[in-house]
């Protein structure tokens, strides 16, 4: 009975049960959908849905570096623009970038900087498109785990693909992925990004506090949701390939007919007569290009 | 989907375990300690004790000796600079050219906006490619028309030795030029043309299908009898 007041005046977002707001158990995450490949402009993209989240993430390159001056003659750049969408969230967010979406944006450039071979491409830049079109607490990780399979899709040489997973405190309990209500009302929020392969952490930041020990089980939760995450990531770009994965294997070459050699023609620009242009092409596709006798 | 564990080829991500001790690792690959993982997205291929990735995506990334179709976009007192659709510039200097070229006289020869076919001459370890026309193929591209493909499915618009293309080549009657860079030149009537674009693009939505040769000719043949030519 003397409870009642104590409900006016916060809302409790973890019960005695440990169940959240949402219904999940401090170590739960939300619902999680990838999709790679789906757009056509881009060298590489990917879509995440990941509870009220929707990210669309894009990748060109490697691409010539612009302005020149930012390019690095030895190795490539890793350019990242985060952007929220002006519907993104319930007020309107004033578009453009503001503190925020230029940290967000350096901290996952960096993350992808330390993955990304940046030796095979000097002078070039990779560059990472970010957009939020629909926000609920977790987008940079949410950002982060789609714009990793875009860069896999692009086919950007990489070490590992990259996951990241925020824990948190909501109401003296460390969990797992707070979603909006636990970000705004809980008391401390911590997303990491971590490498697949080596669990190397490449983003780490902290909003509120966390002692060491709630440190220590946040980053245990984070490291647990990230290996989640990864297959949530490897299959979503497998399903992309898996309809030609079957066709891959069953494929037999077809019977390569012999070009019939002839002599080699000096006019340029001659009509020529269909099926001679035989001699060109053994040269231009062969896989050895020796040139022949010239 | 790895229900067939014995195939040969399979498709793998970044980080994914390709090879272990025994094997070096080749193209698209990397070493970590004793284990060769994948750089990229793509097949595995064994072959000679090299293991390797072939890409399923990616830009072009330039090799000596490739033959590609590039476009001038820019033009020196003694060179021309061509754009071949790699993350770098692409000069072809005036002596590489096939013409006895003044020095400041370029623009007599060729003009921004002209196409084509040269071969990559050199890339050095800085990715500073140097293009030449030098050679019995290589030419400047008159008339026809350009598509662009992804470099990756090049080898299948290609077949094996050239069988796919001189295929699209004899049943369209065109005049074609693929180049590595995924630049595809086509010349010739126009409906045969119209043609061989269509054939070109069946191949590139279906770049991984089996019997790709025999579907490209079969449509082919109801291309041919749509438009009223006689395959020749």
């Amino acid at each position: 009975m003397e409870d009642v007041e104590h409900i006016e005046k916060e809302v409790k977002l973890i019960d005695a049960n440990g169940v959240r707001l949402d219904g999940r158990k401090y170590d739960e995450l939300r619902p999680i959908r990838i999709e790679a490949g789906v757009l056509k402009r881009a060298d590489g993209s990917a879509y995440i849905e990941w509870g009220g989240n929707k990210v669309l993430a894009a990748v060109y390159g490697p691409r010539e570096a612009h302005p020149r001056h930012i390019q690095d003659p030895a190795r490539d750049l890793v350019q990242c623009r985060y952007n929220m969408a002006p519907f993104s969230v319930s007020d309107r967010k004033r578009p453009g970038p503001d503190r925020r979406s230029v940290e967000i944006s350096k901290v996952i450039s960096e993350a992808f900087s330390s993955v990304v071979f940046k030796e095979q491409f000097p002078r070039t830049s990779v560059d990472i498109f970010i957009e939020v079109l629909q926000a609920d607490a977790g987008t940079r990780c949410a950002g982060l785990t789609a714009a990793s399979v875009a860069l896999a899709d692009a086919g950007v040489p990489m070490r590992d693909l990259v996951a990241a997973c925020a824990s948190g405190k909501i109401g003296g309990v460390v969990c797992l992925d707070l979603n909006k209500e636990e970000d705004n009302f809980g008391d401390a929020d911590c997303p990491m990004a971590v490498v697949h392969g080596t669990g190397e952490i490449v983003l780490l930041q902290m909003d509120g506090h966390l002692t060491y020990d709630e440190f220590q089980k946040a980053m245990e939760l984070s490291l647990g949701a990230a290996d989640k995450l990864f297959e949530l990531q490897r299959d979503a770009l497998r399903r992309r390939y898996s309809v030609t994965l079957e066709e891959i294997l069953r494929e037999t070459p077809p019977p390569a007919p012999a070009p019939p050699p002839e002599e080699p023609r000096e006019f340029e620009g001659m009509p020529e007569e269909p099926g001679m242009g035989s001699d060109v092409d053994k040269e231009l596709h062969d896989d050895d290009l020796e040139p022949e006798g010239i | 989907m790895e229900g067939s564990g014995a195939a040969v080829r399979q498709i793998v991500i970044p980080g994914e375990a390709v090879g272990g001790p025994g094997l070096k690792p080749g193209p698209g690959t990397f070493k970590s300690g004793s284990q060769i993982l994948a750089a990229q997205l793509g097949i595995r291929s064994e072959r000679e004790g090299h293991v390797s990735v072939i890409p399923l995506n990616g830009r072009y990334l330039p090799q000596r000796g490739d033959a590609v179709v590039g476009e001038i976009t820019d033009m020196g007192p003694s060179h021309w600079l061509v754009d071949i659709n790699a993350p770098y510039p692409a000069p072809l200097h005036a002596t590489e050219s096939p013409w006895r070229v003044e020095f400041g006289d370029t623009g007599r020869y060729m003009k921004v906006g002209d196409a084509i076919l040269a071969f990559v001459l050199s890339v050095d370890e800085i990715k500073r490619i140097q293009l030449t026309m030098q050679d019995r193929d290589a030419r400047k591209l008159n008339g026809g028309m350009l598509v662009e493909i992804s470099p990756t499915k090049v080898p299948r618009v290609i077949g094996k030795s050239g069988s796919m293309i001189s295929l699209i080549k004899d049943m369209t009657g065109t005049r074609i030029y693929v180049g590595q860079n995924g630049r595809i030149w086509i010349d010739g009537p126009d409906d045969g043309a119209a043609t061989a674009v269509l054939a070109i693009r069946f191949i590139e939505d279906r770049a991984q299908a089996v019997g790709l040769t025999e579907a490209v000719r079969d449509l082919l043949e109801t291309e041919t009898r749509k438009t009223g030519r006689t395959s020749p």
